[in-house]
């Protein structure tokens, strides 16, 4: 038996195909899922993949976070599915507070686009168990909205819980607090990154490298064994 | 028809790069004595039938969860020409 893992698209998505072939490539079933329908077509796992859903329109996320799709997502999720939101994904996790705080513009207010080494800080999550923590990876990030916010004391909490699932190294790209580049739920099903995993799975293509397959085979990992 | 405005800005406490751009623009447009400069959102809201304390709360509970996103902007509520619409 292998996991099917879900990607929704949304009008504006843009990543949810490159996401599908990351899913392909580490081995798992590929499902498109369809941001107005409500049905997950029983799978394990959903990635809510990077672009720009409902361009932006609102804040990054703001009217994706209330589709149909994301009515069952938000549920499943709350019981326990694992869900990975990339970039585009990751600001409708925190619109949808199934992670806090929030995304906010680049503070330099250039779109961003390059490679970007992150360090994993929490290896113990459904989508990072293949990594070690204190690993270093490369992965490609590109955004305008990149710029994670919340207040000291959700910080704090999300420091002292071990939350802060990955970290910018090399220079913080965007502003964003305490380096943030992507953080988990209480319970490590939810996880989001501004940075782009499915873009750098196989050699040929993005950063020559395959560190961002760790997020898909950590995954099947857990739904194959569970 | 009245019409309700929402607006929505950015907490004190969160950096506002896009008012800081504008207010470093100002000096170089001839524009001096502007210390600060923070940018927000106005929404202007057609409201048909009375706008009276139920559709006020609704209007409220539609920026709370909508129009602004409380973690990092505040939120006015006020309603425009109401004695029009009385």
């Amino acid at each position: 038996m292998t996991a099917r893992i879900g990607v929704v698209t949304f009008p504006g998505t843009l990543d949810d195909q490159d996401a599908l072939r990351a899913v392909r490539v580490a081995g798992a079933e590929p499902v498109s899922l369809w941001h107005r329908d409500k049905d997950l077509h029983q799978v394990d796992a959903v990635v809510l993949a990077g672009g720009f859903s409902y361009g932006d329109y609102l804040r990054a996320g703001a009217i994706s976070r209330f589709s149909p799709v994301m009515e069952t997502v938000i549920e499943q999720a709350k019981a326990g599915m694992p869900v990975l939101g990339i970039c585009n994904g990751f600001q409708i996790l925190t619109e949808a507070h199934l992670l806090p705080g929030a995304m906010l513009r680049n503070n330099h207010l250039h779109f961003i686009c390059r490679d970007q080494t992150l360090r994993v800080e929490n290896a113990e999550t459904a989508w990072t168990s293949d990594y070690s923590a204190g690993q270093e990876i490369s992965v490609p990030l590109k955004n305008m909205d990149g710029r994670y916010t919340a207040d000291e004391h959700t910080l704090d909490e999300l420091e002292a819980e071990g939350r802060v699932a990955f970290r910018y190294l090399g220079g913080n790209p965007n502003g964003s607090l305490r380096d943030i580049a992507g953080i988990t739920n209480a319970a490590g099903n939810v996880v989001g990154l501004m940075p782009h995993p499915e873009h750098a799975v196989e050699p040929l293509i993005g950063t020559g490298r395959t560190d961002g397959l760790g997020f898909f085979t950590s995954i099947i990992k857990k739904l194959v064994n569970a | 028809m009245a019409r309700v405005v929402v607006d929505v800005m950015l907490k004190p406490e969160i950096l506002d790069p896009q008012g800081q751009a504008v207010q470093r623009a100002l000096p170089r447009l001839g524009y001096e004595g502007i210390a600060d400069v923070r940018q927000g959102k106005r929404f202007e809201l057609e409201v048909e039938g009375p706008v009276d304390d139920a559709a006020l709360a609704r209007i409220h509970e539609m920026a709370e969860t909508f129009l602004a996103n409380t973690v990092i902007e505040d939120f006015t509520v006020k309603v425009e020409n109401a004695e029009e619409s009385k």
